[in-house]
């Protein structure tokens, strides 16, 4: 069961970041990267809140709660951002692709209960910072033109490094 | 006899009452409790200020636009700090007190408390 999670933890880094490397050679404009940015925030609250409705453990709940309001928070943030600068954030292949990988896995995420949702769930918030996280490191970051939106990216990593390592914590503690 | 041995006694309780007076200014001003602020910005606690003792008021501001919590490992406090507000603890013990944020527990610092 964990080898088949790890296998489809690994094939999600490599499909997620097959597009990312595809938008870095076609370098990804602000509108790209603030719709990338928003995207994969909103996919952890819609992941946060299906652990919210199935996972009764105490530290997982912890956790999902943190990620719906953090990532909203930021997700605010972009909003505002966007609409100061004039920005219409503009839908793209990353996107999409961030998109689709997470409604299976919340299908997939939808057919577990008790210990074996808690585990893949938290095993797959390591998956999705960690492929985020790179993203936001090796493309989103270096290719923002506007100041601020670099910026509020930066701030963004801080704390979804922060997410990942707690990620990472939670789902050891499960094992 | 019974004289000469209290006039000693009320003679010395006179010098400790005098002494107690002579230093009760300089007591109170080293007890005078304090206010040390603790920023927290973009995901790290700011420098803990050394000097802390037992009866002062760490003053947690929080400038980030998240929740967080100044959260002592043994329990002694928890304040919760939603976005750009702040919280008061006063130390109530001395001692080493590490403390970090239950939302991002990779966030901490640590109070050095003189009696």
């Amino acid at each position: 069961m964990i080898n088949k999670l790890v296998l489809c933890g690994a094939s999600a880094l490599l499909m997620l970041s097959s597009p990312a490397v595809a938008q870095k050679a076609a370098a990804p404009n602000d509108a790209q990267i603030a719709h990338i940015a928003y995207t994969a925030g909103q996919l952890d609250i819609d992941a946060g809140k299906q652990a919210l409705a199935k996972s009764h453990d105490k530290a997982v709940r912890s956790f999902a709660e943190t990620m719906v309001r953090d990532h909203g928070a930021v997700n605010e943030q972009a909003l505002a951002l966007v609409k100061k600068l004039g920005v219409t954030p503009q839908d793209n292949a990353t996107s999409d692709a961030l998109t689709k990988q997470a409604k299976d896995k919340a299908r997939e995420l939808g057919k577990l209960s008790g210990k074996s949702f808690d585990r893949a769930y938290m095993q797959n918030e390591v998956a999705f910072h960690r492929t985020v996280n790179g993203a936001l490191r090796t493309t989103l970051i270096p290719d923002a033109h506007n100041g601020e939106l670099k910026s509020l990216l930066r701030t963004g990593l801080t704390l979804f490094e922060e997410h990942q390592k707690h990620a990472e914590q939670l789902a050891k503690d499960l094992r | 006899m019974t004289v000469r041995r209290f006039l000693p006694v009320r003679s010395l309780s006179l010098a400790v009452a005098a002494a107690v007076l002579a230093l009760s200014p300089a007591s109170a001003a080293a007890a005078a409790p304090k206010v040390y602020t603790v920023v927290i910005d973009k995901m790290k606690f700011g420098p803990v200020p050394p000097g802390i003792r037992v009866g002062d008021t760490i003053l947690w501001v929080n400038r980030d636009f998240l929740k967080h919590s100044a959260t002592a490992r043994d329990k002694s406090f928890n304040v919760e700090l939603p976005p750009k507000t702040s919280g008061k603890t006063v130390i109530r013990h001395s001692g080493t007190i590490v403390f970090y944020c239950i939302y991002h527990p990779g966030m901490t610092g640590t109070l050095n408390v003189a009696k």
